[in-house]
């Protein structure tokens, strides 16, 4: 294969395009003729119509054909494109992590492939080739293999080395499972409020279906008055047991939910750890099997709710790279003890939050300007609802206020932050804390940003690049969020020259 | 309160690198392109003649001059970067001020892509991408076009296998 020259695809694959174009034009001409039936030039129309989409669109492809030149070059496969404008695309190939050949319908009646070099950046937004002959194609797909395969020569060699040592696969070893009792425990937490509330709307919907309306208060004052007063009051008895029976039928509704959606989906959950990763097996009708390499596990996430933190209950959530299955986000544990959860993580590599690290709050002016900021809102409600409803409602956007600005207090309380020697660690959560902690060395970037607001009031947002989730902490004061960015890049760049100091002396 | 201040700041005191001047004028003529359709909307409800002479038009026109006088310049200002030894760090915006720093190492790919304004006056955006979900892709727009493509082979020589 030719290589260090720009090259273009091959030119068959403006004849695609036209192709292509056509079927795009076919759907205008038949909407021409569909309008101008009855008119005798109406095909006439049709077919020029179609004939000069299908001419633009060639034009189009040949110049954008003309101007796309690609080069496999010696550490890179760089494309460069655009007819006014000008992009080009460095790829090293270290960085490829596999070649895809895709043959569509068309260009497979012309021998041509698309080919695909898949990064994984963050943006899904990867390199295409579009299209090239089936040979060559092929041939660079190879190619990319080798050059991928020379430059991390020292890296499976001593993987080789590995697996030599130890040929027997060490066994599964069970991190988590679920019995049955577990399981009805945590259905006690996931008691559906939603099913209660499809049902309450359904027998409003559905009451066509019923003899009278049970909504209807005239049906009722007619019923009473038709059955004298002492009936009445009896009916008003037996009403009253009526909504309360109803009441405990909704509830025993919603808990039997709660039971059966956990019984589907956690039935038989059981977490292993094997040679290739973690292992999921979780379902009852459905069962899902999943496994997530070691190295694949970015950052842990551990999660509880309000009410089921006072009985001591987390959950564990792995955030992985997205490529293995379509979430990138795995329940590892959904309903556990922290120690429980603690061997998982350390399974990660992960360590849990100590109480003794150095733990920052978010600042104090953040706490007061999202009390003001977000309380004011209801605030201005304050005056139209006073002039145009009776001035006791005026005290409902008060409450809402004083409750937001108390929700912003008190979730200030809980907002803390600490960095360890490898691991940055942040919690947040209004009436539980939900914990995410991130490994330093796999973080992709560091973004401080602040508002208007933040940026007189000296604090900001800290976004951490992280591949497959977002982690981001609000109200840092900003000397601190530098600080912290530092610290973080350096050990982002410090494991980089380990590694390859260390690569550099096994070779 | 704060222990973390007695780690070294460095990226602080680092100054930023302006941008390109030309970055001034392609902004310039942005702004311009962007103002159109908003002068014609005047225009037309101007012509439509419901309200007094030049009410609409007059604080349009002059908010219009302004802007184009003034927020090309600002925002160019605002913008800068500084090329580390093994990162690179990224600040813009006048309203939300972001500064995002990304090390060599975790570049997926580099684009330099020039738009025809851009092309015109003969500057470029260099664009990295990262495997993050956010800032999966870092831009900075404004370089000269053989600073974009210089910069693009240096941050191409440190990018380093590693099994993420």
């Amino acid at each position: 294969m030719r290589q260090d020259e720009d090259r273009r695809t091959d030119p068959r694959s403006f004849a695609v395009g036209g192709v292509m174009a056509l079927r795009n034009a076919v759907l205008p001409m038949i909407a021409i003729l569909f309008a101008m039936r009855g008119e005798g030039y109406g095909v006439a129309l049709a077919l020029g119509a179609g004939l000069m989409i299908a001419v633009v669109a060639a034009v189009a492809q040949y110049l954008a054909w003309t101007r796309f030149t690609y080069r496999v070059g010696a550490g890179d496969i760089r494309v460069e494109q655009g007819i006014l404008s000008r992009a080009a695309r460095s790829v090293p190939y270290e960085r490829i992590q596999d070649v895809s050949l895709e043959q569509a319908l068309v260009p497979r009646l012309f021998g041509l492939v698309e080919v695909k070099f898949e990064t994984g950046s963050g943006g899904g937004d990867d390199l295409k080739l579009s299209y090239l002959t089936e040979a060559e194609g092929e041939a660079l797909r190879e190619l990319v293999r080798e050059r991928r395969d020379e430059e991390i020569a020292p890296v499976p060699a001593s993987q080789a080395g590995d697996e030599v040592a130890a040929p027997a696969e060490p066994p599964a070893r069970t991190l988590f499972a679920m019995d049955t009792n577990r399981l009805i425990t945590f259905s006690l937490f996931q008691f559906s409020l939603a099913a209660v509330a499809v049902v309450g709307g359904l027998t409003q919907q559905l009451d066509f279906l019923m003899p009278f309306d049970i909504w209807d208060a005239d049906f009722w004052r007619d019923e009473l008055a038709e059955r004298g007063e002492s009936i009445a009051g009896l009916g008003r008895q037996a009403q009253l047991v009526g909504a309360v029976l109803g009441a405990i039928a909704l509830i025993a509704l919603g808990f039997a939910t709660g039971l059966v959606r956990t019984f589907l989906r956690e039935w038989d959950f059981l977490l292993e750890k094997t040679a290739r990763g973690f292992r999921r097996r979780r379902g009852l009708l459905t069962r899902t099997d999943v496994v997530m390499p070691t190295h694949r596990v970015q950052a842990v996430k551990i999660g509880t709710g309000w009410l089921r933190y006072r009985f001591g209950w987390h959950s564990l959530n792995f955030v992985s790279l997205a490529q293995d299955a379509g979430l990138s986000n795995h329940v590892v544990a959904p309903f556990a003890r922290m120690d429980e959860i603690t061997p998982i993580m350390a399974e990660a590599g992960f360590t849990p939050s100590a109480p003794d690290l150095d733990w920052h709050r978010a600042s104090k002016n953040y706490r007061t300007d999202s009390i003001l900021l977000e309380g004011a809102l209801p605030l201005l409600g304050v005056v139209p609802v006073a002039i145009f409803a009776p001035l006791l409602f005026a005290l409902v956007p008060l409450v809402i206020a004083a409750l937001i600005a108390g929700v912003n207090y008190y979730s200030w309380r809980f907002r803390r932050h600490a960095l360890d020697a490898r691991q940055v660690i942040s919690v947040h959560g209004l009436l539980s804390p939900d914990t995410q902690i991130a490994s330093r060395v796999k973080l992709h970037s560091v973004e401080i940003a602040q508002g208007p607001i933040a940026q007189r009031r000296g604090y900001a947002t800290v976004h951490l690049g992280l591949a497959g989730g977002s982690f981001a902490m609000h109200g840092v004061p900003v000397q601190h969020a530098w600080a912290l960015r530092s610290a973080v890049m350096d050990s982002v760049t410090a494991a980089d020259f380990a590694k390859v100091n260390a690569s550099a002396s096994g070779a | 309160m704060d222990k973390t201040s007695d780690l070294p700041v460095t990226s602080v005191d680092d100054t930023l690198t302006e941008l390109h001047p030309n970055h001034v004028k392609v902004l310039r003529v942005k702004t311009i392109m962007a103002s159109l359709p908003i002068l014609v909307a005047a225009l037309i409800v101007e012509s439509s003649a419901v309200l007094p002479p030049a009410v609409i038009m007059a604080p349009v026109a002059l908010l219009v001059v302004l802007a184009i006088l003034r927020l090309p310049l600002r925002r160019h200002l605002a913008r800068g970067y500084v090329m580390g030894a093994d990162r690179l760090r990224v600040v813009r915006g006048i309203w939300v001020r972001r500064d995002t720093v990304v090390p060599f190492s975790r570049v997926q790919h580099i684009d330099v892509n020039q738009g025809p304004i851009e092309r015109f006056y003969g500057i470029a955006t260099l664009t990295l991408h990262t495997a993050g979900t956010h800032n999966a892709s870092v831009n900075l727009p404004g370089l000269g076009e053989d600073l974009a493509r210089q910069m693009r082979e240096d941050i191409r020589q440190h990018i380093k296998r590693e099994s993420v």
